[in-house]
């Protein structure tokens, strides 16, 4: 019996062969990334590979001068005897499925990913493999999203409900991926600069320079301090959410958009005004299909809510197992 | 059905309550008179019987899908709602479908009420097709009427003030018809809403008079003297109405309970034409009140036997004369209805009434000294505290009475490890909140109480996150815990409760704080526990 192709460790999913660990969170000399999100990008490694579009994302998060090296989707890179590819995920600018290949065993990380069309990265490329590792945030039936434009519309159309009762509309949003997404969406809709919270205009600068077209977009900082934004829509990492910082949008209405707000409990307990169903993830619509064109034998599922998914995968007579993974624990889908 | 769950969804989302206000008034103004009658009969808590069990709905949810029955569980483990879970599982009707325009009386009266003991197959058929027809959103609120677990969070009262707005009506005068329950109908509505009209049923009472609770130590701002104190008994609060040769018995919750209790109805038989009566009914001990799980004995049987008779006897222990000869004496002077109340009670010699009816003893109110040292005293007479009332108040309609207060005990304590847990329902779902404490007994743990509010939402948040990662087993929506975590449990009174391991049960148990500083080792133990709130047991 050989060795596992990978296997996780406490450090992370690794490569004994390819010397290499996928995603780690605790420190190694080499490192594949999925995608820039604090819970699969960290800090320390010795060496870090993503794919190509996803670098300014890294150093932005890593530093400017980290060990980062950007692999184009779809190129073969040699690990020892293993060959490593990144393939888009959908997730977010840069996001990448790892494939592994050892021989004629192929092995897929899907690392986070879903299959609704998204205007700021590459859509997700189904990979062939043996074994497929997924994720598994939105592992239950009841998360089949709705069309995203139609989300989008009504994030505009609650906009200008507020503009109309002269109220900012704080939206509260992850600052990276979902942020730049709804800018693109928005796009279709209006030319009036969007207030964004200092976490989200760096980000968004760069997907600009990535050639994302946006609604345009101006930093709070930037705006006169009497300004309380009557009319205005601003976007807002979820921690700001109560702060000093929001106390300045009096009378705001606030949102949140994430694919948790699906579930009415949630929605209710969050507190805010409106919530607008808009993931990243992939849905259990979108699970099903990629275990299915993947055509893998076996599956791994990460990111915790897997009970599910294993006893379908199972009843579909796929071998399925959990894996105890800390992703998705600094994360709001 | 569709402007009623459009409410449902409104009123979910509101966040004042001016603003539910706004949404209940709307709505009652531009409801057809027979849809009104409903809404009006759900929203103030009345829930429709349910037409399907849950293992029926999720195994029909299984075959419309064709998703595992352990797929579901796990799903249903995770909203915490069954009538969510099928609303969002079932996929969407195609896009441009439009929901059926049936109105919520159509609904109730035509489509669900005729499924009640119908056939399993008949029951799916119907209930797949409405599935089917409705989109996601009213979908869940016709789930909830199928499970007959619609809770709607406005409250009697915020509903009944939204009515008289919107049809202008004197809020005291809609709370007295309102007191008379009526089956949902146009006629009935249109009977409650109209502005003249004056009929009343024989057996209407009186919206009840109530007490605003003492807190902090804060006494009223008055003599003692010129306040009439009374013992708060632990029982049930009802109306005795004589009329017309009639008797009726009213809870506070508008259940007719004279049929439960004909040794009562029988001893009104003796009251002069005309009255009403506001008191405490309480099951009675040999010399004394009972213990309020004795009365729900009696409480849970529509019909009585002579046997729970003996078993169980009853009192009426009566606070208040509030119609007396067919005259409203609510506005007069507390003082005055007493004296009246007093004479049509204690006439010498006693006769028959006295056997079931009982004048609530006046308490020595010299002092707050001496009122205080009677209120440490209660439980020596199963009382739950005092009762202080004003000499000069009116009998004021449904409102918290600025000059009536509830001066009750401190609540009793007991340091528990938590056992269980379980998702709460509607904001709370999919968060656990309801749990289950443990004492110890000779080194293992017997469950002993329930208990889910009392803890803030940024506490329930934490805890929440610590159950999920500490989970030992799964049973359904409830997973038992990892035995680390000690809560200091607030609760009125124990009892002794031969069928629960434990043999004993708490009343009104709440979760007074999470004691972080405990280990579990400091926990209760049943032994000591007993002892201290069991004396006869």
């Amino acid at each position: 019996m050989t060795t596992p192709l990978l296997t996780l460790t406490d450090r992370g999913l690794q490569c004994p062969d390819g010397d290499f660990t996928i995603d780690p969170w605790r420190k190694v000399d080499r490192a594949i990334i999925t995608h820039g999100h604090g819970d699969h990008a960290r800090n320390g490694m010795g060496h870090y590979w993503t794919a190509a579009p996803g670098v300014p994302i890294l150093r932005k998060r890593l530093g400017q001068y980290s060990p980062v090296e950007g692999v184009p989707y779809g190129e073969r890179r040699s690990f020892g005897p293993v060959t490593v590819s990144f393939h888009p995920a959908g997730h977010i600018l840069g996001s990448a499925q790892i494939r592994v290949q050892r021989g004629d065993e192929v092995w897929v990380v899907t690392g986070d990913f879903k299959r609704e069309p998204d205007p700021t990265c590459a859509p997700f490329e189904p990979v062939p493999c043996d074994v497929l590792v997924t994720e598994a945030t939105f592992a239950y039936p009841i998360y089949q999203w709705p069309n995203p434009d139609t989300v989008v519309a009504e994030i505009y159309a609650w906009w200008q409900r507020c503009a109309a009762e002269d109220r900012p509309a704080v939206l509260y949003t992850y600052a990276l991926g979902k942020a730049q997404r709804i800018l693109a969406g928005l796009n279709a809709f209006s030319r009036e600069p969007v207030w964004l919270h200092g976490a989200i205009d760096g980000l968004t600068r760069i997907y600009r320079d990535a050639g994302v077209t946006m609604i345009p977009t101006v930093p709070v900082s930037e705006m006169p301090r009497s300004d309380r934004g009557a009319g205005r829509l601003i976007l807002a990492p979820p921690s700001a959410a109560g702060s000093k910082w929001a106390k300045r949008f009096r009378g705001a209405s606030t949102g949140f958009a994430s694919g948790w707000m699906q579930v009415r409990g949630t929605r209710r307990r969050k507190g805010y005004d409106e919530g607008f169903v808009l993931s990243d993830h992939a849905d259990w619509p979108g699970l099903l299909r990629t275990v299915e064109d993947s055509g893998a034998k076996r599956v791994l599922a990460t990111h915790g809510h897997t009970d599910a998914l294993l006893a379908h995968l199972q009843g579909l007579g796929i071998e399925a197992q959990a894996l105890a993974t800390p992703y998705g624990e600094t994360e709001d889908g | 059905m569709n402007a009623f769950a459009a409410l449902l969804t409104a009123l979910e989302r509101a966040r004042s309550t001016g603003r539910k206000l706004e949404l209940l008034t709307a709505y009652f103004k531009g409801a057809p008179a027979e849809d009104a009658a409903w809404a009006l009969h759900l929203l103030t808590g009345r829930r429709p019987q349910r037409i399907a069990t849950g293992p029926e709905l999720r195994r029909w949810l299984g075959e419309a899908t064709g998703l595992s029955e352990a797929v579901l569980e796990a799903t249903y483990a995770h909203v915490g709602d069954l009538a969510e879970t099928l609303a969002l599982v079932l996929p969407p009707p195609p896009a441009g479908t439009i929901a059926p325009a049936t109105s919520l009386q159509a609904l109730l009266e035509e489509t669900l009420a005729p499924l009640r003991g119908a056939s399993a197959e008949t029951r799916k058929h119907t209930l797949l097709a409405l599935w089917k027809a409705y989109p996601q959103g009213p979908r869940l609120w016709l789930n909830k009427l199928i499970t007959g677990g619609l809770r709607v969070g406005v409250g009697e009262g915020l509903t009944l003030r939204a009515l008289g707005q919107a049809f202008g009506l004197d809020p005291a005068v809609l709370q007295h018809r309102w007191m008379s329950p009526q089956i949902p109908s146009a006629a009935a509505f249109e009977a409650l809403v109209d502005p003249h009209n004056a009929t009343l049923n024989w057996a209407a009472p009186y919206p009840f008079c109530l007490a605003q609770p003492l807190r902090d130590g804060a006494l009223p701002p008055h003599p003692s003297t010129a306040v009439l104190a009374e013992w708060k008994w632990d029982g049930v609060r009802c109306q005795l109405v004589r009329r017309e040769g009639k008797t009726a018995l009213w809870s506070r919750g508008r259940d007719r309970l004279e049929d439960r209790f004909p040794e009562l109805a029988a001893a009104a038989d003796g009251l002069p034409e005309g009255t009403v009566l506001d008191g405490e009914l309480l099951a009675w001990a040999e010399d004394g009140p009972g213990p309020f799980v004795e009365l729900s004995r009696r409480l849970q049987r529509k019909r009585v036997t002579a046997a729970l008779q003996r078993a169980v006897p009853v009192r009426f222990m009566v606070y208040d004369l509030l119609e007396r000869h067919g005259e409203d004496l609510r506005s007069q002077p507390l003082a005055q209805r007493r004296q009246h109340l007093e004479a049509l009670l204690a006439p010498a010699p006693a006769p028959a009434p006295a056997q079931g009816l009982m004048l609530s003893p006046q308490l020595d109110n010299r002092s707050w000294e001496s009122l205080a040292a009677l209120r440490a005293d209660a439980r020596s007479q199963a009382a739950e505290g005092l009762m202080l009332k004003h000499e000069d108040s009116a009998y004021e309609s449904g409102r918290r009475h600025q000059s009536w207060w509830k001066w009750k005990l401190d609540p009793e304590t007991v340091d528990a490890i938590l056992l269980y847990a379980q998702p709460g329902h509607g904001r709370r779902a999919n968060l656990y909140t309801d749990f289950t404490f443990a004492v110890w007994d000779q080194g293992t743990l017997v469950p002993l109480a329930k208990a889910y509010s009392g803890l803030d939402e940024a506490t329930l948040e934490r805890l929440d996150h610590w159950i999920r990662r500490h989970t030992k087993e799964r049973f359904g929506p409830v997973r038992s815990v990892t035995p680390a975590l000690v809560f200091e449990l607030a609760f009125d009174s124990a009892h002794a409760a031969p069928r629960r391991k434990a043999g004993m049960a708490l009343r009104f148990p709440r979760i007074h704080r999470w004691r972080e500083d405990l280990a579990i080792e400091d926990a209760d133990e049943l032994e000591t526990l007993k002892a201290r709130l069991l004396p006869h047991g």
